[in-house]
């Protein structure tokens, strides 16, 4: 056993498909009991580096340890310690709710018993008694991914892949995820999240590493890479509308960069709170009428936009 | 193998077998239709190939259990490539399981799977007018060398369901292998009629050797011969195509 103060160790993983490079070299920590969102647009190589961790594939470079354990040579090891809910890691749609949760129990090597247990306070927990006795392939969205997280969790596992847990859900099955899965985490449990929501990875997360194109090209936490991009907007809306551009010639002049202006918002880059200090100032002297004017920090979207120069 | 492997091949093979409480289309697959065919050979061609229904029952039925037999191997094929689709193989990998208890799982429920459609057309060709014509131990032997080569047979499948990309695509090849195999034999009619390419294919092919080893240990006639030369067949699929399939089921998952 290696060192346990990393629930996820990884190293220049490499892993390509013929010509394409999956994953170019990824590093990445996971802490125990943090969250950890993995975020990235499609085809970024998030689903290729929780496979190698969960065992599912192997690296063609580099090295990853899940809890001191060799994801390679240990992988029996890694799988005793992990729980996979993924868009592709899934339950069996011809069992019921049930059957699926007492099949892994029993896999896992519980008694029958224990196995039944366990899938009845499991799918009390993820309200999923009354359609315990369905087939899975007949439950909604929502249900499945709430029956495909109980599946992972049967195991009792101590590090949670989630990939793309929320991918196709509707907004009220996406907010049921993400209650169940800051309760995993008030219970201890360590979560390596890929997304490819910002808003998922602003929620969820503790730490964001940012992919794409199989590297990471950024690290930090939602704050941090908000912060990082420095500038803030300012949106200022006139009192009259006649006035939009008058408004906008003033904040021309303390913006850093090129001001948006679009119906009746006047929208602009500045450097930091002081321009606007001076904005207020100008468009009094100015005797301009504003009727609403804010000073907000970048959204994770417009970091990743800088980040990646393309949207999510 | 060890005691875990045991546990998990026997866990993998009663989730499959559950499936079928929930999909009776499965049920009909292996049920409705091998009796469909029976019901068809027997009275549609029966009068016209053996002069009555019944008389062309007794040489039929044992060929309708060879092809029900080798159509069925492909279940299992399927089976794999769609756990492999739809991501439950990732899930089952994910756990510490042993490594090919899901292979193994699988192919334990559809010996069980061919076992009872097996046991259905006896019976149902029983209500119809088939007698077995030898003695109890030669119909187990029957049973036993039918769900041998079956499990022989069934590596082929798992070997295609690894190098396709779905499922459909295993059922297709297993049509037309399959299909040319059990006509193309001794299974409902006699190779002496055919010309004579047809009949050095038809005498060479497995699935007659499995027919003549079926109707001698069911009503009576040669029987060590096809015995020997099915156990043949049985071990050489075996013995090419399970290390085949075992490599290429390492490779894909």
């Amino acid at each position: 056993m290696g060192d346990d103060t990393n629930a996820v160790h990884v190293e220049g993983l490499v892993k390509r498909y013929g010509d394409t490079t999956a994953l170019a070299g990824v590093d990445l920590t996971v802490r125990p009991g943090t969250v950890l969102g993995l975020l990235g647009p499609n085809g970024a190589g998030k689903t290729t580096a929780v496979r190698i961790l969960a065992t599912l594939i192997q690296p063609d470079a580099g090295h990853a340890t899940v809890g001191g354990f060799d994801v390679v040579r240990q992988a029996h090891e890694v799988r005793r310690l992990i729980g996979l809910t993924g868009q592709y890691a899934s339950v069996d749609e011809q069992l019921t709710g049930t059957e699926n949760l007492l099949m892994i129990g029993r896999l896992l090597g519980l008694s029958r018993r224990a196995a039944r247990d366990r899938a009845r306070s499991l799918l009390a927990r993820f309200d999923l008694v009354d359609a315990a006795g369905r087939a899975a392939g007949k439950y909604s969205g929502g249900m499945r991914r709430r029956l495909d997280l109980a599946a992972s969790l049967v195991g009792e596992p101590r590090l949670l892949y989630l990939d793309e847990p929320t991918t196709g859900l509707d907004p009220r099955s996406r907010n049921e995820v993400w209650d169940i899965v800051r309760g995993l985490v008030a219970d201890g449990v360590t979560v390596l999240l890929t997304t490819q929501y910002l808003d998922e990875a602003d929620q969820l997360a503790d730490e964001i590493v940012v992919i794409d194109h199989g590297r990471v090209i950024a690290t930090g936490t939602a704050e941090q890479l908000k912060a990082r991009t420095g500038a803030q907007t300012v949106s200022v809306r006139p009192g009259s509308s006649d006035d939009l551009e008058k408004v906008a010639a003033e904040v021309r002049r303390v913006a850093s960069g090129p001001v948006d202006v679009g119906g009746d918002l006047v929208v602009a880059p500045v450097a930091g709170p002081a321009a606007l200090t001076a904005l207020v100032r100008r468009l009094d002297d100015a005797g301009l009428v504003v009727a609403e004017l804010s000073l907000r920090r970048p959204s994770l979207d417009e970091v990743f936009l800088s980040l990646t120069g393309g949207p999510a | 193998m060890s005691t875990m492997a045991f546990r998990n091949t026997g866990t993998l093979a009663w989730r499959t077998l559950v499936q079928i409480k929930h999909n009776p289309f499965e049920l009909m697959d292996f049920s409705i239709q091998p009796v469909m065919f029976l019901l068809l050979f027997t009275y549609v061609f029966g009068g016209q190939l053996a002069g009555s229904p019944k008389e062309y029952l007794a040489f039929a039925l044992p060929g309708i259990i060879v092809q029900n037999l080798l159509f069925a191997t492909m279940n299992t094929g399927v089976g794999l490539n769609t756990d492999i689709n739809k991501g439950v193989f990732d899930r089952l990998r994910s756990l510490p399981i042993a490594r090919f208890s899901p292979l193994a799982g699988r192919i334990v429920a559809d010996v069980i799977k061919q076992a009872w459609a097996l046991l259905l057309l006896l019976a149902v060709g029983a209500l119809l007018g088939f007698r077995i014509g030898t003695g109890p131990l030669e119909a187990l032997g029957a049973f036993a060398l039918l769900l041998t080569f079956a499990v022989a047979a069934s590596w082929i499948s798992v070997l295609v369901a690894m190098l396709v990309d779905e499922p459909d695509k295993v059922q297709i090849f297993g049509f037309v292998l399959i299909f040319p195999l059990t006509f193309a034999s001794s299974a409902f009619v006699r190779p002496s009629t055919m010309p004579g390419w047809l009949r050095a294919f038809a005498e060479a092919n497995p699935t007659s050797v499995l027919a003549d080893a079926t109707r001698g240990l069911l009503t009576g006639g040669p029987v060590a011969g096809p015995v020997i030369h099915s156990l043949i067949w049985a071990v050489a699929l075996t013995a090419v195509f399970a290390p085949l399939s075992v490599r290429a089921f390492r490779r894909r998952v």
